[in-house]
C-alpha cells in the first residue's frame, strides 16, 4: 500500500471512530436525560406516562404520613398553584422538611401518584432548589395572568 | 485595623501583578534584559503581599472578628479552631484569595526553579502568570472583597456550613487549588512558546515537571472530595457526577491527556500543536470550573453567592483567556507543524489513540455538565443529566483507554511491530480475560461489567509486570531504572488498582433502609446489626443523637459503631454523621435517618457493605506518589543545558 493511501485509511478509520463514538454518546444523552416539570404542568397532563421524570415546589405543612413501616412516606408537593401526590420509601435527606422546597425524581402511576425514587438533597437550610423555585415562579406567573 | 492591612495588601499585590505582566513581556519581545529581568522580584514580591493578606483574613477568622461580613457569615464562636482556620477559604472570597495565594506559590516557584532557562522564556512564562494574577485580583477587589467591614459589628456569626466541618474539607481545597492553577504553569509555557515561536523538545521538557507535578496534586485534591463525599453526604456514594465534580474532573481529563501528549513532544518532537492546544485546554477547563463552582450557576455546596457581577466578571475573564490563547494559537501554530514521522502501530500512534479516547470522554461530561444550563440559560426548560447518562458513555470510552495503557509502555517508538507485541502479550492477555471471566463466579455470579473491570485491571497490572521485566533485562539492576519509569509504573498501577475496587464496589455492595426499634436485629452480608438505642451528646457547636450500632458475625461480637444525627446551634441545620468501619477489604457503614416515634426509641437506619471501597482511594494515592516521583527524575535537572541546542536543532529541521 502507498503511503498516501495508509494515510487516507487511518483518516477514514479515525472519522469511523469518532462517528461511531459520537454516536453513542448523543444516543445516551437522548435516552437518558431527564425533564423537569411543575406541579401544574403535571396536572395540565404534560408529563410522560412511562418516563422517568423530575418535579419540585413545596412540601405542604401537614401531609407528610409515614405508613406502619415507618420507611414509606407520603407528602404533597405543590406550586400553590397545584398539588400532587409522592409516594417515596427509603430515608429521606436532612433537609426535607414541611413547608421547605424539595424536588423528586420517579414516574408517575396511573392513579396519579408519583412513585419517586429519588429526592434530592440539598446542602443549605436557606437554599431553594432552582426547580422548585422555577416551580412556584411559573405557578405566580400563571395565577397572575388569570387575574388579569 | 488587621483587616484594613490585608486590603491594602491586596491592593499593592495587584499593582505588583500589573508590573509582573507588563514589564517583562515588554522586554522579552524588545530583547531588553532589564525589563526581562523585573519578573522574578515582581512576582516574588506579589506573592509577599497575597500571603500577608490571606495572613490577616485567617487572622479575622481565628480572633473571631465579627466585625468583618465575611467572617460574620462563615464563622461561629464555638466553632472549633482548627474549622476556624480552614473557614478562611470556606467561603466565595476566602477561596478566591486562596486562588490568588497559590498563584502567586506557583509563580514564585516558577522563578526559583528556572535558572537553567532563557530570560525572554521565564520573562514570558511569569509575565504570562502575571496576567492571570491580575485578573483573579482585580476580580477579588471588585467584586469579592473578603475584608469588608459589617457596621454594626454582628455579635456571633452564623458558622460554616456543617458539611465542609470534616478533616476531608480541611485539604481538599487547597491540593484541588494546587493543581487547577498548577495547570497556568503548562499554560503560560505554551503561552511563551507561541509568542517566541521557539516550540521545540526544550519547551516539552520544561513543562513536563510542572504539568505532572499539577496533575498529582489535582488527583489527591478529587480523591479527596471524593473521600469527603463518602464520609460526610450520608449517602454511601462516593462519586454522584455532580456539576461540581464534573467541574474539577475535566481539567484532571484533559491533564491526563497533555502529560502524554508532551512525553511524545519531548522524546519524538511529533504532536507539538495538539500538545500545545492540550495545555490551552487543561487551563482553560480549570478556569471554566472555577466558575462554574464559583458564580452560583449550579446548586450545590461549593456554590456560595448568586451574584451576577461575579459571574459576568469570570465569564469574561474566561472569554479572554480562552478565545485569546486560540486565537494566538491559530495564528502561530500552523508555522511550526514539522514533527517526527511514525508507522500506525508505534509508542505514537498508541499515545495518540488514547488522547483521542480521553478526549472523547472529556466531550461526553462536558456535554452533560453545560447542556443543562445552556438549555435553562436560553429559557428552553429545565432537565438534568444524572450518572446513567454518565455511566453509560463514560465506562464503554474507558475501557480501550484501559486497554491501550497496557499495550502503549510496552510499544516501539516510531515502529513497532505487532507480531512481536502478540507474541510479547499473548499470556498477559489470556489470563486477563480469563480472570475476567472466572473472578466473577466465585463471588456472586457472572456479570459482564464485572468481568470486563476485572479483565482490565488484570490487564494494566500485568503489562506493568512485563514492563518491570522487559527493563530489567536491559538495564541489569532495578537500581538503574530512571525515577521517571517509576512513576509511570507506579501510577499505572494505581488505576489498575482502583478500576478494581470501583468494579468490587459498584458491582457486589450490599444497601438497606430498615426501621430499628431498640434491641432490634438486621442481617447485611453475614453481618448482624443490633441497635441499641441512641443518647444525648453535646458537642461544641451542636447537640447530637448518639446512636449505638453492635455488629458481630456468627454469634462472636465484632465492633461498635457510633452513628450520630448533629444539629447545630448556629444554623439550626441538620446533619447526618456516618459511622463507619473500615478495612482493606471492605467498608461496614451506618448512618442514622430520623426518628420515627417521638421517644426517638425507633429509626429509620441506612446500613451498607461496601467491599474493597479504600482500594479507591489507595489507587488514587499511588497515581499521586507515580505522578511526584517522575516529576522529580534527574533528567529534568541536569540535562537541560545539553538539550537547548538539541531543542535549536528539532526547530530548524
Amino acid at each position: 500500500m502507498k503511503s498516501r493511501h495508509k494515510k487516507l485509511l487511518v483518516i477514514v478509520l479515525a472519522l469511523a471512530g469518532i462517528g461511531i463514538a459520537a454516536t453513542l454518546i448523543l444516543n445516551a444523552f437522548q435516552s437518558n436525560l431527564v425533564f423537569f416539570f411543575s406541579p401544574t404542568q403535571v396536572a395540565n397532563g404534560e408529563a410522560p406516562g412511562d418516563r422517568a421524570f423530575r418535579i419540585g415546589g413545596l412540601v405542604e405543612r401537614g401531609s407528610i404520613k409515614r405508613d406502619p413501616d415507618g420507611l414509606t412516606v407520603r407528602f404533597v408537593v405543590t406550586d400553590t398553584a397545584k398539588s400532587m401526590n409522592v409516594v417515596y420509601k427509603g430515608i429521606l435527606p436532612d433537609l426535607f422538611k414541611e413547608g421547605k422546597g424539595v424536588v423528586a425524581e420517579g414516574k408517575l402511576g396511573s392513579d396519579g401518584v408519583f412513585t419517586s425514587t429519588q429526592v434530592l438533597a440539598k446542602h443549605d437550610e436557606n437554599y431553594m432548589p432552582p426547580e422548585a423555585a422555577h416551580a412556584l415562579e411559573q405557578a405566580q406567573k400563571a395565577q397572575k395572568s388569570l387575574v388579569k | 485595623m488587621i483587616p484594613e492591612l490585608g486590603h491594602f495588601a491586596l491592593i499593592v499585590a495587584l499593582l505588583l501583578a500589573l508590573t509582573q505582566a507588563i514589564l517583562p513581556l515588554i522586554g522579552a519581545q524588545r530583547g531588553n534584559l532589564t525589563l526581562m529581568s523585573v519578573a522574578r522580584p515582581a512576582a516574588q514580591g506579589q506573592f509577599v503581599f497575597v500571603a500577608i493578606a490571606f495572613g490577616c483574613l485567617a487572622w479575622s477568622f481565628l480572633h473571631n472578628d465579627f466585625s468583618v461580613e465575611n467572617v460574620a457569615r462563615n464563622s461561629f464562636s464555638q466553632l472549633p479552631e482548627i474549622y476556624r482556620f480552614t473557614a478562611t477559604w470556606g467561603s466565595h472570597e476566602g477561596s478566591m484569595l486562596l486562588w490568588a495565594l497559590i498563584l502567586g506559590f506557583w509563580t514564585t516557584s516558577v522563578s526559583v526553579f528556572s535558572r537553567h532557562l532563557p530570560d525572554d522564556m521565564v520573562a514570558r512564562v511569569i509575565g504570562i502568570m502575571g496576567l492571570i494574577s491580575t485578573g483573579f485580583l482585580a476580580f477579588l477587589l471588585t467584586t469579592s472583597n473578603p475584608f469588608l467591614r459589617l457596621l454594626p459589628a454582628a455579635a456571633d456569626g452564623r458558622d460554616m456550613n456543617p458539611l465542609l466541618q470534616d478533616p476531608g474539607m480541611v485539604i481538599h481545597p487547597p491540593m484541588l487549588y494546587m493543581g487547577y492553577v498548577g495547570f497556568s504553569v503548562a499554560f503560560a509555557f505554551a503561552i511563551a512558546a507561541l509568542l517566541s515561536g521557539r516550540l521545540d523538545a526544550a519547551w516539552a521538557r520544561w513543562s513536563r515537571p510542572w504539568t505532572t507535578v499539577a496533575w498529582a496534586f489535582l488527583t489527591l485534591g478529587i480523591a479527596l472530595g471524593s473521600w469527603w463525599a463518602y464520609n460526610e453526604l450520608g449517602w454511601g456514594g462516593w462519586w454522584f457526577w455532580d456539576p461540581t465534580e464534573n467541574a474539577s474532573f475535566m481539567p484532571w481529563i484533559a491533564g491526563t491527556a497533555l502529560i502524554h501528549s508532551l512525553a511524545v513532544t519531548e522524546k519524538r518532537g511529533a504532536f507539538k500543536a495538539w500538545t500545545v492546544l492540550l495545555a490551552l485546554t487543561a487551563f482553560s477547563l480549570s478556569l471554566l470550573g472555577t466558575f462554574l463552582v464559583r458564580s452560583g450557576v449550579l446548586s450545590s455546596v461549593h456554590a456560595f453567592a448568586t451574584d451576577p457581577a461575579r459571574g459576568a466578571f469570570i465569564l469574561g475573564f474566561l472569554v479572554v483567556v480562552i478565545g485569546g490563547s486560540l486565537a494566538l494559537f491559530a495564528w502561530r501554530a500552523p508555522k511550526m507543524l514539522t514533527g517526527g514521522r511514525f508507522t500506525w502501530f508505534s509508542r505514537e500512534a498508541l499515545l495518540l489513540a488514547n488522547n483521542v479516547v480521553l478526549l472523547a470522554a472529556l466531550g461526553s461530561v462536558l456535554l452533560g455538565t453545560l447542556y443543562p444550563l445552556l438549555l435553562d440559560a436560553l429559557g428552553m426548560g429545565k432537565i438534568s443529566v444524572g450518572p446513567p447518562y454518565f455511566n453509560a458513555v463514560f465506562v464503554p470510552l474507558m475501557a480501550p483507554a484501559l486497554f491501550l495503557m497496557g499495550v502503549g509502555p510496552l510499544a516501539r517508538w516510531k515502529e513497532a511491530s505487532l507480531p512481536d507485541m502478540v507474541s510479547r502479550l499473548k499470556w498477559a492477555l489470556a489470563i486477563s480475560v480469563a480472570t475476567g471471566l472466572l473472578l466473577p463466579l466465585t463471588l456472586k455470579g457472572f456479570n459482564p461489567w464485572a468481568a470486563l473491570g476485572f479483565t482490565l485491571s488484570m490487564w494494566i497490572l500485568l503489562t506493568v509486570l512485563i514492563g518491570f521485566r522487559e527493563r530489567l533485562k536491559n538495564s541489569g539492576r532495578i537500581g538503574n531504572l530512571p525515577r521517571a519509569f517509576w512513576g509511570m509504573q507506579l501510577a499505572h498501577l494505581g488505576l489498575a488498582w482502583g478500576v478494581a475496587g470501583i468494579t468490587l464496589v459498584a458491582n457486589y455492595q450490599e444497601e438497606r433502609d430498615v426501621r430499628m426499634n431498640v434491641g432490634d436485629h438486621t442481617q447485611l452480608a453475614g453481618y448482624t446489626f443490633t441497635f441499641q438505642g441512641t443518647t444525648e451528646r453535646v458537642g461544641p457547636n451542636y447537640r447530637a443523637a448518639k446512636g449505638t450500632v453492635e455488629v458481630s458475625r456468627d454469634g462472636k461480637k465484632l465492633f461498635v459503631l457510633h452513628p450520630e444525627k448533629r444539629v447545630y446551634n448556629a444554623s439550626g441545620m441538620p446533619m447526618t454523621e456516618a459511622a463507619i468501619h473500615p478495612n482493606f477489604f471492605r467498608d461496614v457503614y451506618v448512618a442514622l435517618g430520623e426518628p420515627l416515634d417521638d421517644q426517638a426509641k425507633t429509626w429509620a437506619v441506612r446500613l451498607f457493605h461496601k467491599p474493597f471501597i479504600n482500594w479507591l482511594w489507595i489507587g488514587a494515592l499511588f497515581m499521586v506518589a507515580g505522578g511526584f516521583l517522575a516529576a522529580s527524575d534527574r533528567r529534568y535537572r541536569i540535562a537541560v543545558k545539553a538539550t537547548a541546542p538539541a531543542g535549536a536543532a528539532v526547530q530548524g529541521a
